[in-house]
């Protein structure tokens, strides 16, 4: 396994630099007002828990776009991805502190497809709070740079 | 119980929602991508873009609040207040920048109800003034029956 430097010679089985980023409340709040999404599940212990849920939770499209970052920072340019998706299914906890929400993303190669002489990797993306994973599948399409 | 005659159907297109830079840079800021493409006007232009970059997920700005809408629609009679989100893909036809107008049209592919939940999968379909398409997504978003 190496980390390549130039995505340009990308090869299955390569792995992404990784990326460790904290999510705290403010986050969510900043995130909130950019998606437009104030389900306040997001923001209010008190509806999180009438939800049954043990606290306040990231909203699932913030743990994807932050885990897409592992894609877009390696490979340089967003307009390269052709597709993204993932299941959502462990929710990420965000404590009312100053550290916030740990959250560990990992990215490999999972295979190169190459059509009228463009290269196309899969990227297989993990996300890892709290010792679990909170995105299934998830994966994207990127075209490589020349 | 969500009415299951909008399974198969389409709504009206919803737009054009004006992609605007400072929309872009907000979103940029708030999920931490530093990417200069997506902040810096000059630096997108000299990697040959027409202007600001979106990055992967910046479609949910426009298109969950159509889906929100549509949920809390009484119409529909789904519990917005009890969902969840199950999964999302996010298909590109060309990249989204600052300055497109883009048009959404929610189509209501699917409804299950399994082991005491209702799974709904929304897929979106975004195109620019012209018709030509830009985007497909897919929201599988389940709630308790």
């Amino acid at each position: 396994m190496s980390t390549p430097s130039n995505p340009a010679a990308a090869q299955k089985g390569d792995e992404l630099p990784p990326l460790r980023l904290h999510l705290t409340r403010a986050d969510l709040v900043r995130y909130a007002g950019a998606s437009g999404d104030f389900n306040p599940i997001h923001w209010s212990d008190r509806v999180a828990g009438v939800a049954g849920l043990p606290g306040v939770i990231a909203h699932g499209m913030l743990t994807m776009a932050v885990a897409g970052r592992v894609v877009t920072d390696w490979v340089g340019d967003a307009s390269l991805v052709r597709s993204y998706g993932t299941r959502f299914t462990r929710p990420v906890v965000v404590p009312d502190d100053d550290t916030g929400a740990l959250v560990e993303i990992t990215g490999t190669v999972g295979d190169v497809t190459e059509s009228d002489g463009v290269r196309v990797a899969r990227i297989d993306v993990k996300a890892v709070f709290d010792g679990k994973s909170v995105l299934g599948r998830a994966t994207a399409e990127v075209v490589l740079p020349g | 119980m969500p009415d299951e005659s909008f399974v198969g159907r389409s709504l009206p297109a919803a737009g054009p929602f004006q992609v605007g830079r400072e929309k872009i840079r907000e979103f940029a800021v708030a999920i931490g991508d530093a990417s200069p493409l997506s902040r810096d006007l000059d630096v997108a232009r000299a990697a040959g873009h027409p202007d600001l970059v979106a990055p992967p997920t910046f479609s949910t700005t426009f298109t969950m609040p159509l889906i929100e809408a549509f949920l809390r629609d009484p119409d529909f009679g789904w519990d917005y207040t009890r969902m969840v989100h199950g999964d999302q893909r996010i298909t590109f036809h060309r990249p989204i920048h600052g300055g497109d107008e883009l048009f959404t049209t929610i189509h209501v592919d699917e409804l299950r109800t399994r082991a005491g939940s209702h799974m709904l999968t929304l897929r979106c379909e975004v195109a620019d003034a012209a018709g030509a398409p830009v985007a497909t997504t897919s929201s599988l978003l389940v709630t308790q029956a």
